[in-house]
């Protein structure tokens, strides 16, 4: 049998995968199968440049048409996968179409988390994680009334920026008692808050949505628990994801919070390796599991399973990082924010807290952790470099404006 | 179409043509040209496409934001021609463009 490598999921993770098989010099037929229509492309401008019309479709794509035929990679768009027969090694394709596999890649991602709401199915509530999802976004910017959006992550605040910039009211309503709260602390969840209600967000902390007031399928009003309406003419949900696990599921593979995978992203089953969005992997840095959403991790983790799926033994060890565009602030992110109840853990705050530049360093004890750095990329890389070394800081130096970051390498 | 030509560190060289409005990075994306990661997608949030400009076009590449110019103090090996190549917009002041890669992506 040829030795034909599988991957599901044509998306930042899977395409890498494939582009690290062929550098690794594998030079078998590789088939890349995706349920959406378009070419691989990236996420991040549907929140963001491409959400505000300033960025054309043909600069989302990862790679051009002429790539996958240059390299050989069979791409077969508009193909969903509906199984696996991991005794047979093959995946049937919906319409009923057989595919065998010698080694088989999942990256099947993570859609939102529906809002679990009556009146929440009607045709103005949208969700983001594709480009149709944003073309369909971006027409609603052009309209007028207000637009609430749950949730206070980082999609929903970055689409919140869009849409005031377009000019439109917007409330954000937030379950916790800040934003970002499952990603950053609270110095940057401030920082953040004001950012938007300076730009005249309505953000609403703590609030609680119960339901909406629909007619004629549309919402016309969200409800919160106190009885208040907030009459809009959209709702975007934003309120995570969760992982496209169902296929690892019914093929009998370990499954908590995504795909469990080693650090060469291979599962329990010699011949699958998942990646991505998907993966639940461990980190040998951090001596503990992950399960990411970021643009990085799915090309480290894409490129640990193309390498190791060519027989180049490869180890995922890179350390988590993020980054997001509201307005005219750049976050950047590097590490892991240690729990909030973590013993000795205490931050070091570089520059103004209220105003960019600045950066945010979390400590547990005396090691480095986390770095928010807000309009601060030096910040940021260093802090990178710092974290991975396990550099010892001397936490006066840091706190004090006049130490330059270089000297602290 | 205006041509830029891309020199990796041993001297193999890379001439591709660039439509005018797209970036440095985007056209050796496009083109396959190696050595340039560009993990962020051209956000200017990575620092993985880092090139030297040929002092010849330098200026004519335009100026750095203060937000690039942080980022490449802590590229690898930084030098007074560096530029991340997801902030320079090809134009036809640019046809001839050359830009060297460096040995690493920091
Ligand atoms: C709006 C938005 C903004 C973002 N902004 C940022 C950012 O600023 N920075 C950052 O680091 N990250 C950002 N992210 C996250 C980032 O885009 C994801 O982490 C990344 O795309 C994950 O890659 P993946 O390959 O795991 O999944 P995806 O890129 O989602 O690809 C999975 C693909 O698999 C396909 N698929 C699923 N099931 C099947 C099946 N059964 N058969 C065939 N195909 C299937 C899906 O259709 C999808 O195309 C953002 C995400 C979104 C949605
Ligand atoms: S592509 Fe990431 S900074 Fe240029």
């Amino acid at each position: 049998m040829t030795h034909h490598i599988l991957i599901i999921g044509a998306g930042q993770a899977g395409l890498q995968a494939a582009i690290s098989l062929r550098q690794a010099g594998f030079d078998g037929p590789v088939t890349l199968i995706g349920a959406e229509d378009t070419l691989p492309y990236q996420r991040p401008p549907l929140s963001k440049a491409y959400l505000k019309g300033e960025m054309a479709l043909d600069r989302l794509l990862l790679r051009p048409d002429a790539f996958f035929q240059s390299q050989n990679i069979t791409l077969r768009l508009n193909s969903v996968v509906e199984g696996i027969d991991r005794a047979s090694q093959t995946v049937t394709l919906v319409g009923g179409e057989t595919l065998s596999y010698h080694k088989l890649l999942i990256a099947t991602g993570a859609p939102p988390r529906r809002l679990p709401l009556e009146g929440a199915d009607a045709s103005n509530v949208y969700y983001l994680r594709t480009l149709k999802d944003s073309d369909k976004l971006r027409n609603i910017l052009e309209v007028d009334g207000r637009i609430v959006i749950v949730g206070a992550g980082y999609i929903g605040l970055e689409v919140a920026a869009v849409a005031r910039a377009a000019g439109r009211d917007v409330t954000v309503l937030e379950m916790a008692d800040r934003v970002l709260s499952r990603m950053v602390g609270n110095t940057v969840s401030n920082f953040f808050q004001n950012l938007h209600r300076g730009h005249g967000v309505d953000l609403r902390l703590g609030a609680q949505l119960c339901g909406f007031t629909n007619k004629g399928g549309r919402v016309v009003a969200a409800r919160l628990g106190d009885g208040e309406e907030i009459p809009c003419a959209a709702v975007l949900v934003g309120i995570g994801a969760a992982p496209d696990q169902g296929l690892a599921v019914d093929a009998g593979l370990k499954v908590e919070n995504g795909i469990w995978v080693d650090e060469s992203a291979r599962t329990e089953d010699p011949a699958i390796w998942a990646a991505g969005d998907i993966s639940n992997f461990p980190s040998p840095f951090y001596g503990c599991r992950f399960r990411l959403e970021s643009v990085p991790n799915a090309i480290e983790q894409g490129k640990t399973a193309g390498l190791t799926m060519a027989g180049k033994e490869h180890i995922y060890d890179a350390l988590p990082w993020f980054w997001s565009d509201q307005y005219d602030v750049k976050l950047q992110t590097v590490g892991c924010l240690p729990p909030a109840d973590s013993a000795n853990r205490h931050e070091i705050v570089r520059g103004d807290a209220a105003r960019a530049p600045l950066s945010v360093w979390t400590f547990v004890g005396d090691e480095l952790r986390s770095v928010d750095a807000i309009n601060e990329p030096a910040a940021f890389l260093m802090g990178k470099r710092l974290i991975a070394a396990r550099t010892k800081i001397d936490a006066k130096k840091l706190a004090d404006p006049a130490t330059e970051l270089k000297s602290l390498m | 179409m205006p041509k830029i030509t891309y020199i990796e560190q041993n001297g193999t060289e890379h001439v591709v043509d660039a439509e005018a409005g797209v970036s440095v990075m985007e056209a050796a994306v496009k083109n396959m040209v190696p050595g340039i990661d560009a993990d962020c997608g051209g956000a200017c949030a990575c620092a993985t496409c880092h090139v030297y400009v040929d002092a010849a076009w330098l200026e004519k590449a335009g100026k750095k934001e203060n937000m690039e110019e942080s980022m490449l103090d802590f590229a690898y090996e930084p030098k007074d021609n560096s530029r991340l190549s997801c902030q320079i917009t090809m134009s036809d002041a640019l046809d001839g463009l050359i830009v060297r890669l460096p040995e690493f992506q920091g």
